[in-house]
C-alpha cells in the first residue's frame, strides 16, 4: 500500500438512512427475495483502502447500480472508482466480490463490474474481475487477503 | 430424444472441484480441487467409491490432474507453482517427483500418446515442455508465445503437436523443429473475443474445438500444405480455420469442452450449471460443419461446472466437475 493518498480530497456524499423493515419482511412464513437494497446495505459498509471511509461515503458503490434477479440467481454492481487512473481499483472490486461471497447464498452468479466510462483500465480491469480462477488464486495470497479483510472489517 | 442420465453424485471433496480425470482403461476416476487433494474413484460393483485420497502433494488449489497414457501416473498442476507425479510403485500412490521452474499458479498439464513429453502452462505467460526419461523430467522448452495466462495445454491425439489456450483470445500451436530441436509456435488461432479456457482435439488430430468467456465454440480445421480445397500455406505450414461457431447456445462463460474420441460427441461445461451436448451434423460439408445441440442438462450441477470428460473405453459415460463440490457420473443416450 503506497503511503501517499492519490486522491487527497476526496468527495464526500451524504449516507442512507436505515432500511425499513416492513411487517412482510418480519413475517416467518413469507420468503423475501433478495432485493438491490439488501445487497446494497452487504456492501456499503465496505472500507476504501486508502481513506477512514466507507464505499458509500465515497459514492463508489450506490444502490442505483445494482441489478438484483433473485429468481435467475443474478446479482450485477457496478462501482464508480473516485478518480479515473485510480490504482486500488481491482482491490476495491475483489473487496466487494469477496463481501458478497461471503454473504450470499452460494446458488448467485455475482458480476462486478466498474461503470462504464469511469477508469482508464476499465476493460482489463473488468476482465481480471469476472475470471474466478484468477480471484480464487488471488485469495490464496495470504498477504491480499489480510489487505482484502481490512477493507471488510467493520469499524467502531 | 436424447438424454443424460445422472448415474451417481460423488462427494468427499470440500470446495470447488476444479477438475476430473479418467484413468486411460475407463475404470478408475480422478478428481482435484480446492482442497489440495486427489480423490481416485473407482467401481465396486456398480457404485462409485473412494479409493485413495492423495494428500501433501501441493500447498494450494490443485487445478487439474491428469493420467500419464500407460495409466501408472498421475501428474497435477497446482497454484502452488509446481507440478506433482505420482506413482504407484511403492504399491500406494507416492509423489515421487516435484516440477518446478514456473514463476506462478500453473493451470494445466498434460501427457503426449507416447507418455515421454509432459506439457504444463501458467499464469507466467509460458508453456513448457519436459522431457520424460525414466522418472527424470527434464525442461526441453520454455516458449513464451502468448501474451497473457495460459489455461489450458493439450496434446494431438497421435503426435507430438501440441495446443495451448489462453487468457490473451487466442490458443496456439507448437511443433518442434527437427534441425534445431527448439519448440515454436506454428500457428496462432485468433477469433474469439475473450478468454480462451479450453480446447480438444478430435478423433483424427485434424481439428480442434475451443470454449470462451465469449459464451461461444469453435471448430478449426488444419489445411496442410497441397490442401485439396487450394487454401494457401504460408511457411510450408499448416494453417488452422476456424470452421464453424456454435453461439447463442451458452448464457455464460464455457468453461471446458471434451470431443469424445469414440462417438464423436462435444460436452461443455457452463458457468450456467448447465452440461451441454453437440452432435455433428452427418451430411454437412467437412469445409462448413454444423453442429446440432441434442441434450442441455439444466442445473447439472448447482454451481459452474468446471470440467467436462467422456470415458475413454465406455461410450456415452461422461464425468463432470463444479465449483459446487460434487462430482457426477452421467450417461448419455440417444
Amino acid at each position: 500500500m503506497s503511503e501517499i493518498s492519490e486522491n487527497i480530497n476526496p468527495k464526500l456524499y451524504k449516507k442512507a438512512n436505515d432500511r425499513e423493515i416492513t411487517a412482510e419482511e418480519q413475517n416467518e412464513d413469507i420468503a423475501d427475495e433478495f432485493d438491490a437494497r439488501e445487497i446494497f446495505d452487504i456492501i456499503r459498509n465496505i472500507n476504501d483502502p486508502e481513506h477512514p471511509l466507507t464505499l458509500e461515503e465515497l459514492n463508489v458503490v450506490e444502490q442505483s447500480l445494482i441489478v438484483v434477479d433473485d429468481k435467475e440467481n443474478k446479482v450485477d454492481i457496478k462501482f464508480t472508482p473516485t478518480i479515473p487512473h485510480c490504482s486500488m481499483v481491482t482491490l476495491i472490486g475483489l473487496s466487494i466480490r469477496v463481501q458478497l461471497l461471503r454473504a450470499l447464498p452460494a446458488r448467485f452468479k455475482v458480476s462486478v463490474e466498474v461503470s462504464p466510462g469511469t477508469h482508464t483500465s476499465e476493460a482489463a480491469v473488468n476482465k481480471q474481475l469476472a475470471d474466478k480462477e484468477r480471484v480464487a488464486a488471488a485469495l490464496e495470497n495470504s498477504m491480499l487477503l489480510g489487505v482484502i479483510n481490512q477493507c471488510l472489517a467493520p469499524r467502531n | 430424444m436424447s438424454t443424460l442420465e445422472l448415474k451417481q453424485t460423488l462427494t468427499g471433496h470440500r470446495g470447488r472441484v476444479w477438475s476430473v480425470c479418467w484413468h486411460p482403461q475407463g475404470v478408475t476416476l480422478a478428481s482435484c480441487g480446492e482442497d489440495k487433494t486427489i480423490t481416485i474413484w473407482g467401481l465396486e460393483g456398480s457404485k462409485w467409491v473412494t479409493k485413495m485420497i492423495l494428500t501433501e502433494g501441493h500447498s494450494r488449489s490443485i487445478r487439474e490432474v491428469t493420467w500419464s497414457p500407460c495409466g501408472n501416473y498421475i501428474a497435477s498442476a497446482s497454484f502452488d507453482a509446481t507440478i506433482a507425479i505420482w506413482d504407484k510403485k511403492s504399491g500406494q500412490f507416492d509423489c515421487n517427483a516435484t516440477l518446478e521452474g514456473h514463476e506462478n499458479e500453473v493451470k494445466s498439464v498434460s501427457w503426449s500418446v507416447s507418455g515421454q513429453l509432459l506439457a504444463t502452462c501458467s499464469r507466467d505467460k509460458s508453456v513448457w515442455v519436459w522431457e520424460v526419461n525414466d522418472d527424470d523430467y527434464e525442461c526441453a522448452a520454455a516458449i513464451n508465445a502468448h501474451t497473457q495466462d495460459v489455461k489450458k495445454v493439450r496434446w494431438h491425439p497421435h503426435e507430438e503437436i501440441l495446443a495451448s489456450a489462453s487468457y490473451d483470445n487466442t490458443a496456439k500451436i507448437f511443433k518442434e523443429d527437427v534441425a534445431d530441436s527448439d519448440w515454436s509456435c506454428i500457428a496462432t488461432l485468433s477469433s474469439h473475443t475473450s478468454t480462451v479456457w479450453s480446447l480438444t482435439w478430435d478423433k483424427t488430430g485434424n481439428r480442434i474445438a475451443t470454449c470462451s468467456d465469449d459464451q461461444t465454440v469453435k471448430i478449426w480445421r488444419e489445411y496442410k500444405p497441397g490442401n485439396e480445397t487450394g487454401i494457401a500455406t504460408p511457411n510450408n505450414e499448416s494453417v488452422w480455420k476456424c470452421v464453424c461457431t456454435l453461439s447463442g447456445y451458452h448464457t455464460r462463460t464455457v468453461y471446458d469442452i471434451d470431443w469424445c474420441k469414440t462417438t464423436g460427441l462435444l460436452a461443455t461445461a457452463c458457468g450456467d450449471d448447465i452440461i451441454r451436448i453437440f452432435k455433428e451434423d452427418a451430411d454437412c460439408d467437412p469445409h462448413q460443419p454444423t453442429f446440432t445441440l441434442v441434450c442441455s442438462m439444466e442445473s447439472a450441477h448447482t454451481q459452474d461446472v468446471n470440467c467436462v470428460q467422456w470415458n475413454p473405453v465406455v461410450p456415452g459415460q461422461l464425468a463432470s466437475a463444479s465449483d459446487d463440490s460434487s462430482v457426477k457420473i452421467w450417461f448419455y443416450k440417444e
